[in-house]
């Protein structure tokens, strides 16, 4: 690997208030100091270790061979993460009844979509913005997901494709709307096809917490109930 | 004779403490083995594969830094560089400072804890608020981290009932859900008045510059959607060469440290938020933290950098649960503890020279460990040291071995030390005036003599047929 060009020094000691002396032989930044630690710690060493390859296939769990087709593998991987699959909306308006969550946030780029099954049903409070001074009002957020890991029940988002971070992360309930064909079959499949985005976030089920006596708590500061919506 | 720390600490601890921690580290250790065993053909493999992989970085971190901060700065990081707590904490403070940022929210990374960040920036005036529940905990308490993974182990429910109510958190209430919601109240506040998110990061991709940062509570996510700003303080040893790796390493990591497949919340972050996202980061910094690292890379105990800091050895080691984290006196407990506390220390190593032995060596630590460290090994190089350097904390409860080599290596004295050792069956054993072999009869009893069998039977052993 090719050593990258010095960076430019960031010296504690502005030049101009610095005594002649340190002029003349200038401090090693803290990035010089340091890489030149690494390196006298690793010159005596007669050879380095070598990187091995490897093959995907050695971390693909057991259970992950099936004939089962990615969105029923994916929604038996999620509910044993205590997550909810639902695949149709209306499925997601019983669901929000149930529990009495009635007042949410969702993507407006998903609005349109589930606006029709919403309206029939009645009764809810949708808001396409989200407002962070009223942060706990919302009671659910609806957000796109960027890919679905089966093996694993995991849902993928990223910066690109949810609307709003806070929107998936504050309310109790987060809805993720997955398509089947964004379901990869395993987490080397899914490293693999890892998006170009500053923050890429893999979700396997609701927040949750064994602090306190290794007792599972679930909704600690992110949801309670995460849900995978799978819209054909 | 003076007892080892770590056992006068063991002896004194409260029996309900005692209990939590045996309990938590062997539910963690038993889920750990099922579900590794349960879900790979050979898990010990990917063990080997993944100590190779992490040993390469680490004999090749003149390399891989630089690349890694390259690839950090082509994603918009503004990486910088410690090579002390004290500057790594200076660092955190002077990127507050220039944002005249007053408020931080912080997820659990082990290298705060090294350089007492919380602390520091309290007393420059910043409020710095853990929101890791455990760690949470661990704060209002004014207490220590007692494992890397599970930081409140050593507590039961009634302790935290007790400090919530004391700090104002609503009356003495010790079901777990309420300790939840009311931690989740108060710290949504919190976060969204910061200005700067803190964490740490479990691995860093050396090819394509991502933090990816592993966690169950939400916590770090939240920290990086509500703050306008990002600092990651890592170890220098937190690279993998490759992205792709991460399909080894994840999978390893949250089976050996809480059993899961994966962890809650993996996130992958490579700068700050994209244009089109509302929330989160505007400015990301990367400090890269050595802290006595290099020293460990010096040692012939560099092994010990590969770690990935999953607790597995913690949960397993038979001297951890009886003497809980805190017996170790420093931040890191347990095996890992045993190596990598006294070598971070750097010139204060023998004050934890005693560390090491702190183990029988059944080597429980290294058939769990997801990097196949050699635990055992490292701690008899640490042993060897430790007398090397003379330290008075090592040589605590070790007895003088002078006498004893006087006489294993004149064959005369040694014979005649044989017949002696059979008055032993007839005098009682509190009579014999060694002051270490009192100590060592307080808590066992001495098998019945038998000294010369075996001198007798390899005398008159049958010729083996092979030598005829
Ligand atoms: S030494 Fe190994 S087992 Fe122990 S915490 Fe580190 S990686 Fe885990």
């Amino acid at each position: 690997m090719a050593r990258q060009p010095a960076h430019p020094a960031r010296r504690q000691i502005k030049p101009a208030s610095a005594p002649s002396f340190l002029l003349l032989a200038p401090m090693p930044s803290p990035r010089e100091t340091l890489l030149a630690r690494v390196t006298s710690a690793l010159a005596p060493l007669p050879k380095r270790a070598p990187l091995p390859n490897w093959d995907n296939e050695l971390v693909i769990m057991r259970q992950a061979r099936g004939p089962v087709d990615a969105w029923t593998f994916f929604a038996e991987r999620l509910k044993a993460v205590n997550g909810t699959p639902l695949a149709s909306a209306a499925a997601l308006i019983a669901t929000l009844t149930q529990g009495g969550w009635k007042h949410g946030y969702c993507d407006p780029a998903l609005w349109d979509e589930l606006r029709p099954t919403f309206e029939a049903a009645g009764g809810f409070n949708v808001e396409t913005t989200f407002d962070r001074s009223r942060i706990d009002e919302y009671q659910f957020g609806i957000t796109a997901a960027t890919a679905g890991v089966a093996e694993t029940g995991t849902l993928v988002l990223s910066d690109r494709d949810t609307s709003r971070r806070l929107a998936a992360l504050s309310p109790w309930v987060h809805v993720a709307v997955l398509r089947r064909a964004q379901i990869h079959i395993d987490v080397p499949a899914a490293i693999a096809a890892l998006p170009q985005d500053p923050n890429v976030v893999w979700c396997t089920g609701p927040s949750k917490t064994a602090d306190v006596e290794g007792i599972l708590i679930e909704g600690v500061h992110g949801p309670g109930i995460q849900i995978a919506l799978l819209l054909e | 004779m003076a007892l080892q720390q770590i056992d006068q600490f063991s002896a004194k601890l409260r029996p309900e403490t005692r209990a939590s921690v045996y309990d938590g580290s062997k539910k963690g250790h038993e889920k750990r083995t099922s579900v590794l065993f349960d879900h790979y053909p050979d898990p010990d493999h990917l063990r080997r594969l993944a100590g190779n992989i992490k040993q390469h970085v680490v004999e090749n971190l003149d390399t891989l830094l630089p690349a890694a901060a390259a690839a950090l700065e082509r994603n918009g990081v503004k990486v910088h560089w410690a090579s002390t707590a004290e500057e790594a904490n200076a660092a955190v403070l002077a990127i507050m400072r220039a944002r005249n940022a007053t408020k931080m929210v912080k997820a659990k990374t082990m290298v705060s804890e090294e350089t007492h960040l919380a602390d520091y920036l309290g007393k420059n005036g910043v409020e710095c608020v853990e929101t890791d529940l455990g760690e949470f905990i661990i704060q209002i308490d004014g207490d220590h981290p007692s494992h890397i993974v599970k930081p409140i182990i050593h507590k039961n429910r009634r302790d935290i009932a007790t400090s919530f109510e004391k700090n104002g958190l609503g009356a003495y209430n010790d079901d777990p859900q309420t300790i939840t919601r009311r931690a989740r109240a108060h710290l949504r506040k919190k976060y969204l008045e910061a200005d700067v998110g803190l964490t740490g990061a479990n691995f860093v991709t050396t090819d394509t510059g991502r933090l990816v940062l592993v966690t169950n509570e939400g916590n770090s996510r939240f920290c990086l959607a509500a703050t306008p700003c990002h600092i990651a303080m890592v170890g220098i040893e937190k690279l993998l060469p490759r992205e792709t790796d991460l399909g080894l390493y994840l999978n390893l990591l949250a089976r050996s440290g809480t059993g899961q497949q994966l962890t809650v919340y993996t996130e992958f972050i490579s700068g700050p938020r994209s244009a089109t996202q509302p929330d989160g980061p505007e400015e990301m910094h990367v400090i890269f933290v050595d802290n006595g690292r290099t020293d460990a890379l010096a040692s012939d105990c560099r092994e010990i950098l590969r770690c990935i800091r999953c607790g597995a050895c913690l949960n397993v080691c038979p001297v951890y649960r009886q003497a809980s984290g805190h017996a170790y006196r420093s931040v890191y407990p347990g095996p890992v503890g045993a190596v990598l506390s006294p070598l971070l220390a750097g010139e204060r190593f023998p004050e934890l020279a005693d560390l090491p032995k702190a183990s029988s060596l059944c080597g429980a630590c290294h058939e769990v460990c997801p990097v196949n460290i050699p635990i055992p090994d490292l701690l008899l190089r640490l042993r060897n040291r430790g007398k090397q350097e003379g330290s008075k904390a090592a040589a605590a409860g070790t007895p003088p071995m002078g006498a004893w080599s006087l006489l294993a290596s004149q064959p005369f004295v040694w014979k005649t030390s044989l017949l002696a050792g059979n008055s032993l069956n007839y005098i009682p054993k509190s009579l014999i005036p060694v002051p270490p072999m009192q100590t060592w009869l307080r808590d066992r009893t001495l098998p019945a003599w038998r000294g010369g069998a075996f001198r007798q039977w390899l005398a008159n052993r049958p010729t083996p047929p092979a030598a005829k």
